[in-house]
């Protein structure tokens, strides 16, 4: 090895940047893409009905769908406001 | 039975009708049987890439559209004779293709050929949906950069979502990756994502690698297959590929940087 490559080894080659960018981008669009295309309206009504009873925002409810093999978690998670 | 190949990427401007050219000439001039679809409604460009921009009379739209048969729109190519060229139209309706129109045109052509070619346009519009809905196999077209990668991972979404054989539930469409503008000497400074790189980020079975080569362009402003230029690195790439894919065991080459010779070391050629 040169002297010139000591020097260039010293800060992360752009390469292995674009790896690293890479691999959490796609990791995390193939977890979106994998879920079922009713979540968004499932959503959607599970708010109106919570909404019913309890005056919470538009982003109190957090929906989330896992895959684990062949296990499918659906998970939800609800917010409710401090004031009674 | 005929194959349905499908050459696919999402990004544009990465090689796919210089790999739809190159592999439907490889095929054809092993003595298979070959047709060559472009799918690219508006924006023709296979025609001038093939060499029979001149020769284009009906087109791929005008047979869905029952204006012309099959046997009238198709170009034999004048080097090989296995070797047909079925143009796209270049029409602005964007409803032109359909799927019943493009499924029946693929019927014609499975009874007479064995291998059919379907040249993708970029993006994820219909004339990219319809050029895989059918698809057996798909290249997909991957440059060692970011937003390629991106993109060939979202097409293989697409592929195993939205195609006929995942509609009913049949054998999956059977992926290569084909790694092309590759440059060896810019993996090894790490200026480039590596072939293990992208291997390791769309996990796909590597089908072979294109280097960065000039004469694919010189290719193109004659309207040759790159396959046929057999000197060339592109070329021998392309014919490496079309083997491997016909299930010959050939070791990857362009992968490593070319060893100089002392002469052009000392002389600092590149």
């Amino acid at each position: 090895m040169s002297l010139l490559d000591y020097f260039r080894s010293s800060k992360p080659s752009s390469a292995s940047l674009a790896k690293e960018r890479l691999q959490i981008l796609v990791a995390h669009e193939r977890s979106s893409r994998n879920q079922p295309s009713y979540l968004p309206q499932l959503q959607q009504e599970l708010l109106a009905v919570i909404r019913k009873y309890v005056n919470v925002g538009q982003d109190a409810i957090t929906v989330n769908f896992e895959q684990d093999g062949n296990q499918e978690t659906l998970e939800l998670n609800i917010v409710l406001p401090d004031d009674r | 039975m005929a194959r349905i190949i499908v050459v696919t990427s999402g990004k544009g401007g990465v090689g796919k009708t210089t790999t739809s050219a190159a592999i439907a000439m490889g095929l054809a001039k092993r003595g298979h049987k070959t047709a060559v679809i472009d799918f690219d409604v508006g924006l023709r460009n296979l025609d001038l890439i093939m060499g029979c921009e001149r020769r284009v009379v009906y087109d791929l739209v005008n047979v869905i559209n029952n204006e012309a048969t099959l046997n009238q729109a198709l170009i034999r190519d004048k080097r090989c004779d296995q070797l047909y060229i079925l143009p796209a139209s270049q029409t602005r309706d964007k409803d032109a293709l359909t799927t019943e129109g493009v499924g029946k045109i693929l019927e014609e052509l499975a009874k007479e050929f064995k291998y059919i070619v379907c040249d993708s346009p970029a993006g994820i519009e219909r004339g990219a949906t319809l050029a895989m809905y059918f698809a057996d196999d798909a290249f997909v077209v991957t440059n060692p950069e970011v937003s390629s990668v991106r993109d060939s991972d979202r097409m293989l979404g697409i592929l195993s979502s939205k195609s006929r054989r995942a509609e009913r539930g049949e054998d999956p469409i059977k992926e290569y990756l084909l790694l092309s503008r590759y440059s060896p000497d810019r993996v090894k400074l790490g200026e480039m994502l590596s072939v293990d790189d992208v291997q390791e980020i769309l996990s796909l079975h590597l089908l072979g690698v294109i280097p960065e080569s000039k004469s694919v362009l010189n290719a193109s402003n004659s309207g040759t297959p790159v396959i046929l230029d057999e000197q060339s690195d592109a070329g021998q790439a392309y014919q490496d590929i079309v083997a491997r894919y016909l299930g010959e065991d050939k070791p990857h080459r362009f992968i490593e940087e070319e060893k100089k010779g002392l002469f052009s070391k000392l002389l600092g050629r590149k």
